[in-house]
């Protein structure tokens, strides 16, 4: 027994990096994939954040000329673009995809293969959005990446204003992820619906596969409107078909539509496991059950059905006519309750516990300050009269990006910290993580904060540069000044994994006498999962297997 | 102390539902919000075409191919009735069958827009109707020809005896893509030739 498992070790040892290469390629395992989708998004993000510093240098100062207005315009294209569908979605179904089995006590999700290629089309159809910057010129010679938004509204699209296939690369490039997103959805659904573990019924779920429940249901709904307005998009690209040619009494109005019908719950999409992060991290690092479970299961459930009827908030400066305008900004404000009453658990569960600010704790708390101030301007834009104040204009770019990233990010930053030692066996080096920690958070406030005065003092979004005489010179600069410290924060963050994944203090199974069942198996799991798999009695299976004379299940 | 069980193993009295048939459910779902953004669009954009052809002027209903349609949903459903007693070979009959009304729908298609094409000069470029009409049908067709390779696939296991008894969940499951196919064109069929005309 023991020979063979040395052999075994030798033959381990001796593999070439092309086979190690191979196993990775063919793999349809869902702890390799969720890997492969974590990296890759990580890997996307430092190339759209790279985007976002050269836009920042750019406005740094009036009349600045370090990029041209038309490389401008690709550079927030490429950034929204990449940050939307290739960061986040693929970020946020990494983690369901690594974590959601290993909760429910399952071996893998439902479609292994299914996932595998989710995967590669994601992989695929984000290389093939880059490969425009290289191909994207066309047969006329004309542009090179996509320049027409993250949103591409119509007729901006059309041929007569988008020549070249640049936009076509945006088209096909999102539809494509778009594709191997609803298959991962599909597969999620049905791994969290039939292949959960002995005793793990519905009201025992971990939050964080509560919301990818709701995500993945919801992407089936929002998502493939978008595919068909891309299609039709395509048609009109390419066989001249007029949905969105107003010349031929098609309607720009109805691609906004279609588009925000999928745009605005795909904020949900990624938010809500951000907040499964935060459900599964905070009741940990402060030592007590999570406060009031089937609140935030419904509030889960609520945003999910509300999130769907609030899409044309981000079509008040159309004219859409007052019925329309007034039921969409209530049901917009709707929408901060489930909210609310979320931040009220994470606060309630906080309350009177023994905390550990370990790093995944202390993003989690950021997270808290800065996701209220995300929901509290995303009220006031809201409010139809306000936003059309302020549409299109700083205040809103600040509004968006303290959500994805003063909340969705920094609970992504607290997931990695949290589940890298059970995903490497590795602990990641607090003394980095907190480093990492405050140059983001000092940076992201200093460049986020600023943004919103300046949309108050009339900077629209979009603009390659400003006049001196606007008086917008002082605020851009701290803006700017803020993105230094998070280009720092973030390579910290690399050093930290590829640091720690050789020279880490090695976790053992546990290293947070966490709760869930993902902790019951070796730290990496076994490519199937569980040798031996506790069979679920609580919300807290792990407590119960600890605290045997004391089991959580007569207090639920 | 917590009892410690395999993973896959449930304690009795527990049950999941099958990942194929959530799975489909899930496919289903999505594919109907694909198609539902196309029926809206075809709403939306009835009456607002700047020039000829109308719909009221070239369009006739397609009672015959309807019929195929519809009468497919229940041959199918008998090709399933009749694997479950244990005869692939009839089955196999019965799929075919299937296929050849599956067939004879997409035929009808073509003749029409052969005629919308050639007579009345009709393409997706003439017009808003062109536009929504050729997308919409169109794509309706696309997923007639995917269910039609599916059961052909079927109906080959079939003939080939390698189709049996304990396969019946997956060919149910090949029937509810195919059911719903013919449900959308119930959709289809209202709104574009009741309505739209």
């Amino acid at each position: 027994m023991s020979a063979a498992t040395e052999a075994e070790r030798v033959q381990i040892s001796r593999r070439s990096w092309l086979d190690v290469l191979h196993e990775w390629v063919v793999t349809v395992d869902h702890k390799r994939l969720g890997i492969m989708y974590v990296v890759a998004g990580i890997a996307f993000l430092v190339v759209a954040g790279l985007e976002a510093s050269l836009m920042r240098l750019q406005l740094a100062l009036a009349d600045n000329t370090v990029v041209s207005p038309e490389v401008f315009n690709r550079l927030f294209t490429m950034h929204g673009t990449t940050m939307v569908f290739l960061v986040g979605i693929p970020i946020v179904f990494g983690f369901g995809n690594y974590l959601v089995p290993l909760m429910i006590g399952a071996r893998d999700l439902a479609f292994p293969r299914l996932n595998a290629f989710g995967f590669w089309v994601f992989l695929f159809g984000g290389l093939l959005l880059y490969l425009s910057y290289l191909a994207g010129d066309g047969l006329y010679g004309t542009g090179s990446a996509p320049a027409v938004g993250w949103f591409a509204y119509a007729p901006l699209t059309s041929r007569a204003f988008s020549p070249g296939n640049s936009t076509d690369f945006w088209n096909l490039a999102v539809l494509v992820t778009g594709f191997g997103t609803i298959a991962t959805s599909v597969n999620l659904c049905a791994t969290i619906v039939c292949l959960r573990g002995p005793g793990m019924h519905l009201g025992r779920m971990p939050m964080f596969v509560w919301t990818m429940f709701v995500v993945s249901a919801l992407t089936l709904m929002i998502l493939p409107p978008l595919s068909a307005a891309q299609a039709m998009l395509l048609l009109d690209r390419f066989l001249g078909a007029h949905f969105f040619d107003t010349q031929a009494g098609g309607s720009a109005v109805a691609w906004q539509h279609f588009f925000w019908f999928f745009g605005h719950p795909e904020v949900y999409v990624l938010i809500l496991p951000g907040f499964g992060f935060v459900s599964e991290i905070i009741p940990v690092f402060s030592r007590k059950v999570l406060f009031g479970y089937p609140m935030l299961v419904a509030a889960t459930v609520a945003i999910g059905f509300v999130g769907m009827s609030t899409w044309a908030h981000h079509m008040f400066a159309v004219g859409l006519g007052t019925a329309l305008t007034s039921a969409f900004a209530a049901s917009t404000m709707l929408v901060a309750i489930p909210t609310g009453v979320k931040i009220f658990n994470w606060l309630g569960t906080m309350y009177g516990g023994k905390i550990r600010f370990a790093t995944p704790m202390l993003f989690c708390a950021a997270f808290l300050f800065q996701f209220l101030c995300a929901g509290l301007t995303g009220v006031m834009l809201g409010v139809a009269p306000f936003d059309w104040q302020l549409t299109d204009s700083y205040f809103v770019v600040a509004h968006f990006h303290f959500v994805l990233i003063g909340g969705l990010l920094f609970t992504i930053f607290a997931a990695v910290y949290y589940w890298f030692p059970k995903a490497t066996g590795r602990m990641l080096s607090e003394r980095l993580g907190r480093l990492h920690f405050w140059l983001f958070v000092i940076g992201f406030n200093l460049t986020f904060v600023t943004m919103h005065f300046l949309g108050v003092q009339g900077m629209p979004r979009r603009i390659y540069t400003y006049p001196a005489d606007r008086g917008w010179e002082t605020l851009n600069f701290i803006t700017s000044l803020g993105v230094p410290l998070q280009i720092l924060g973030v390579a910290v963050f690399a050093l930290n994994l590829i640091w720690s994944l050789r020279r880490g203090r090695v976790a053992g199974d546990d290293p947070w006498d966490a709760w869930t069942l993902e902790w019951a198996t070796t730290s990496p799991p076994p490519a199937c999962n569980f040798d031996r798999l506790p069979v679920t009695t609580s919300r807290r299976p792990l407590w119960d297997l600890k605290h045997p004379g004391d089991p959580d299940g007569p207090h639920e | 102390m917590s009892a410690v069980s395999a993973p896959g193993v449930l304690a009795a009295g527990e049950w999941r539902p099958s990942r194929g048939r959530v799975g489909m459910i899930g496919l289903i779902v999505a594919e109907s919000s694909l198609f539902a953004v196309f029926v809206v669009a075809y709403l939306f954009y009835l009456g607002k075409s700047l020039t000829g052809p109308y719909p009221k002027d070239v369009l006739d209903l397609p009672v015959l191919t309807t019929i195929c349609l519809l009468a497919s949903s229940v041959t199918v459903a008998v090709a399933l009735r009749v694997l479950a007693r244990g005869r692939g070979r009839a089955c196999g009959l019965w799929l075919l069958l299937t296929i050849l009304l599956g067939l004879a729908f997409l035929a009808g298609t073509g003749v029409e827009w052969y005629h919308l094409i050639a007579q009345h000069g009709l393409t997706i470029r003439t017009n808003l109707f062109g536009t929504t009409f050729y997308s919409l049908v169109g794509f309706h067709a696309g997923h007639v020809t995917v269910g039609l390779v599916i059961l052909g696939i079927l109906c080959a296991f079939a003939f080939a005896g390698a189709l049996r008894p304990e396969h019946h969940e997956r060919a149910e499951l090949a029937s509810w893509y195919w059911h719903f196919v013919d449900a959308v064109w119930v959709v289809v069929f209202t709104v574009v030739y009741v309505v739209g005309r």
